[in-house]
């Protein structure tokens, strides 16, 4: 249980931070201006405030604290729930905090606290010397991972302003309380403000225990608080990395071979070199050109009117049915990587009184983020500056120095707002180093590279495509003996962290069926999963592995319950003896959907329950499907327990996202494959849900307080699956193939 | 080829190709970079500006065509954000990335304009914009919470 920490030792990074902050001086050796957009910069850059009390915080006379945050900003708020943890422990006022993003290089140049792994992206010989720590930003990990030592350092800072305060009173600091950025002394009543003294503070040497709150005590954290930037956001002021303007600016915009692995054969660029704007025609890469123009307009008009002859290469003849095909010959695979397994689930299985067996499948999907993939570069003077819409601010820094050949200390990342993220701005760089290498051919002028929608939309890094067969036996009561899953789909590791691939498995593909996240106990189990990579490249989309795997399972548990002949909530519940959390969480979406009472005519329940990224969700759906085969979702009930709830304003709003997200790609998402590329590269054919669809969507959130857990990914996975489950309640057709669009379900 | 624009009741002259779409010439010409590119093919709405007061998606637009059309962007649909439109928003903390933000808050404020007291059927008519991140169920209390305060 989590109460308030005596912390003989602080963690590493905390203490580090603040005995770097104490001898720190800082230096920030460049930095291009913005240009003015009628008459208003775009974007703050990075200022390095002072004076600093710890790394994390700064304060100014006016009490003004700037709280920086390592982690990028999507929307999954973490430029507001990260400041709000250090906010908490530090005492200020938040009415006076401001958030600031700490920038990668210099994160990278004051070299005092910890050595990350090198990043992907980055030469093996740069070996990156982090300060604020990772600034990756996915796997639903910002709070999780940072929060101990970001709860630490406002502790450490709010008692180093004491004693501060102490000091210049003369009175000891046992005496002082620290409220609202107001110091008091307690005997006196004497009062002084953070603000007066800061400077003072940041000489103090930091304290090596202080005690955390807490967390049922929370001032600021466990509340709604709205995040910190939405004004910036209703008036158009917020610059995300597309909205990039300098001085002299040159666009860009590219295309890449179509079909995925292919090559340029040839392009006649005398046919566009004098149309309006444009620069230059330049080949990149084997497989890659752009167009340099004064302006996007032109770039892209003279991109369309370049003549390209490709070179296809083995691929181009790829399309959804061979890969369906090469997948399914996985079932067969004797290759397989097996993880989770208990008893004997196979002997079981052919011993069982009935048994049922069913095959699902899902396919590519891309990320599809508003903001399509951008980015601005400047090689100027040996130095080169990038600014981006990254979700991983040192990737981004490493992928440019690459990209430029250059050493990392002379690279300076501008971390700008992403319009969106989802997973495609992690770790995969290209349009860093695509602006960059297109940068190095204009003398110093910048250059916008900004992908068209359709450009990005084939050019992702998709969700893979994935199948599975799962069976079950059943003894003549009904009861479940053994349960045997193989899945045979592509592996997101061995495109881009092979290293993370053991015995021939790749344990994301196995997401939600672990031991440690699948919840169920079956005497008998064996879950294997048969790699089956495509040449289409595949990422990480938000809830990765888990969004599939988690329709898969929880489907086929209803098919189970329905074969048992069992109540699929008491069915799922029964299963869940030694899974505690997941029964909770179940139990408590059953009880606010009020499973088991009766409903409107004509409207029909479905229950699924998951652990990923670390929380605990189950979600009741209801749906009406009318005889001619409409679907009409009508209401979604979530219970989710993340463990600690920092913020419930941005877990509601990820968990409405994360219904939005999920019922999109089940209704409507594909990226379907022909002659090698993908077909759908727009939002003509690769339909998003809008707002007539939505469903009335309840949260319940209830954290457990004895463990930290994800929100931005956790609230998909569930959702399609209970949506599905309730489509059979209503109908008798079990979905087992996505998207939905695909599926009569009229009657027959 | 020289245009004569009035956008946010100012005048703005450009020299820029007659087929350029007004989306392109509000972002990188003139610099008002809060009208988005989503698509540029009339699906995502997140370039929607107002056109003599009417929602338009602003990809679609030659510039040519604008003639003496008053435009209005986010950045002038009021100069504190004070519009009911905006107060709902932040009231009720509708973005998440922010991005598809400004064409919603554009579709929205012409349709508070065109039915003061609009249904949450109007809204799933005139609604039309694409939100990757999901914020819709916000965007419509948002919209009936505007229509209460107007
Ligand atoms: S950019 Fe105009 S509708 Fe999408
Ligand atoms: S708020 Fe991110 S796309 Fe709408």
């Amino acid at each position: 249980m989590t109460t308030a920490t005596d912390h003989t030792n602080l963690s590493r990074r905390a203490f580090l931070l603040a005995a770097g902050a104490a001898a720190g001086s800082l230096t920030l050796g460049f930095g291009t201006k913005p240009a003015a957009a009628n008459g208003a910069a775009n974007y703050a850059p990075f200022t390095t405030s002072t004076p600093e009390i710890t790394s994390w915080i700064v304060i100014q006379p006016d009490d003004t604290t700037i709280i920086r945050v390592a982690r990028s900003e999507m929307g999954q708020g973490a430029l507001t729930a990260l400041p709000m943890l250090v906010a908490e422990e530090l005492e200020c006022d938040w009415n006076k905090v401001k958030a600031e993003f700490a920038p990668p290089s210099e994160n990278y140049s004051r070299k005092v606290a910890w050595r990350a792994k090198a990043q992907k992206g980055a030469p093996a010989s740069h070996e990156l010397v982090t300060h604020w720590g990772a600034m990756s930003t996915g796997g639903s990990r910002g709070t999780r991972d940072s929060q101990l030592y970001l709860r630490e350092s406002g502790a450490m800072a709010r008692t180093m302003l004491i004693e501060a305060a102490a000091k210049d009173w003369n009175v000891p600091t046992a005496e002082c309380t620290a409220a609202a950025s107001v110091i008091t002394h307690t005997p006196s009543g004497r009062k002084t403000t953070y603000g007066k003294v800061a400077v003072a503070a940041a000489g103090i040497t930091p304290p090596t225990r202080v005690t955390l709150k807490d967390p049922k005590t929370w001032r600021i954290c466990g509340k709604s608080v709205r995040q910190i930037n939405a004004p910036l956001k209703v008036n158009g002021s917020l610059a995300y990395g597309i909205d990039v303007r300098l001085p002299d600016m040159l666009y860009a915009t590219i295309a890449q071979c179509p079909v995925f692995g292919g090559n340029i054969k040839s392009i006649d660029d005398a046919k566009i070199k004098t149309m309006p704007g444009v620069r230059q025609v330049a080949r990149l890469t084997d497989s890659t050109v752009v167009v340099i123009a004064d302006s996007f307009w032109q770039a892209k008009k003279a991109l369309e009117a370049l003549p390209i002859t490709w070179d296809e290469g083995p691929n181009a003849k790829v399309t959804s049915a061979s890969i369906a095909e090469f997948q399914i010959a996985g079932f067969a695979a004797t290759n397989a990587g097996v993880t989770n397994q208990a008893g004997d689930a196979l002997g079981a299985i052919d011993n069982a009184a009935r048994k049922i067996e069913a095959e699902y499948h899902t396919p590519f999907l891309d990320h599809a983020n508003m903001e399509p993939m951008n980015c601005t570069a400047k090689v100027a003077d040996g130095k080169v500056e990038v600014w981006v819409s990254s979700q991983n601010g040192e990737a981004a820094h490493a992928a440019a120095a690459e990209a430029a050949g250059v050493k990392l200390e002379q690279v300076y990342v501008h971390k700008m707002h992403l319009g969106g993220g989802l997973g495609r701005r992690g770790s995969y760089n290209d349009p860093i180093h695509y602006a960059v290498l297109a940068a190095k051919r204009t003398n110093g002028r910048p250059v916008k590279l900004v992908y068209t929608r359709e450009e990005d939309m084939s050019h992702g890094f998709y969700r893979p495509a994935s199948r599975v067969i799962m069976r079950s036996g059943f003894d003549d009561k009904g009861t479940p003996t053994g349960v045997h899953i193989r899945i045979a789909g592509q592996s997101i590791n061995a495109w881009h962290f092979p290293d993370r691939i053991k015995d021939n498995l790749d344990p994301a593909q196995a997401n939600g069926f672990h031991k440690e996240d699948f919840g169920y106990a079956f005497p008998n189990l064996r879950v294997e999963v048969a790699m089956r990579n495509t040449h289409v490249p595949v990422g990480v989309w938000r809830s990765v592995n888990s969004s599939q795997n988690s329709f898969y399972k929880e489907s086929f548990v209803d098919e189970m319950a329905h074969a048992a002949g069992k109540d699929p909530f008491e069915f799922r519940r029964g299963l869940l003896a030694n899974a505690p959390k997941h029964k909770r969480v179940l139990e408590i979406a059953a009880e606010r959907a009020g499973w088991g009472k009766p409903l409107p005519a004509g409207v029909f329940r479905g229950i699924a329950v998951e652990n990923a990224y670390g929380s605990y969700q189950a979600v009741v759906a209801e749906v009406s499907v009318t005889d001619r085969g409409a679907l009409k979702v009508l209401r979604i009930v979530n219970a989710i327990d993340c463990g600690h709830a920092v913020n419930t304003n941005i877990i509601e709003q990820q968990m409405q996202g994360s219904v939005v997200m999920a019922m999109s790609a089940l209704l409507y998402g594909e990226n379907r494959v022909d002659r090698g590329r993908v077909v759908d590269t727009n939002f003509d054919t690769y339909q998003l849900l809008r707002i007539d669809e939505v469903p009335v969507i309840e949260n319940h959130i209830v954290p457990s307080f004895d463990f930290w857990g994800g929100i931005g990914e956790a609230g998909v996975p569930p959702i399609a699956p209970a949506i599905c489950n309730a489509i059979f309640a209503a109908t008798g057709k079990r979905i087992r193939s996505l998207p939905l669009k695909h599926h009569n379900l009229a009657k027959a | 080829m020289p245009f004569k624009l009035t956008i946010n009741d100012k005048q703005h002259d450009v020299d820029v190709d007659p087929e350029t779409p007004l989306l392109w010439v509000l972002r990188d010409t003139i610099g008002l970079t809060g009208t988005k590119y989503g698509c540029g093919i009339a699906q995502c709405g997140a370039c929607t500006v107002h056109v003599n007061g009417d929602a338009q998606r602003s990809c679609q637009i030659a510039v040519k065509d604008v003639g003496e059309a008053k435009i209005t962007t986010i950045e002038g649909l009021s100069p504190d954000s004070s519009h009911p439109i905006q107060k709902a928003w932040l009231a009720i903390d509708v973005p998440q990335c922010g991005y598809c933000q400004s064409g919603m808050i554009m579709a929205a404020a012409a349709l508070l304009k065109e039915k003061t007291k609009p249904t949450s059927k109007d809204i799933d008519e005139r609604i039309t914009n694409l939100c990757r991140c999901g914020t819709y169920t916000r965007v419509r209390a948002a919209i009936l919470e505007a229509a209460k305060q107007a």
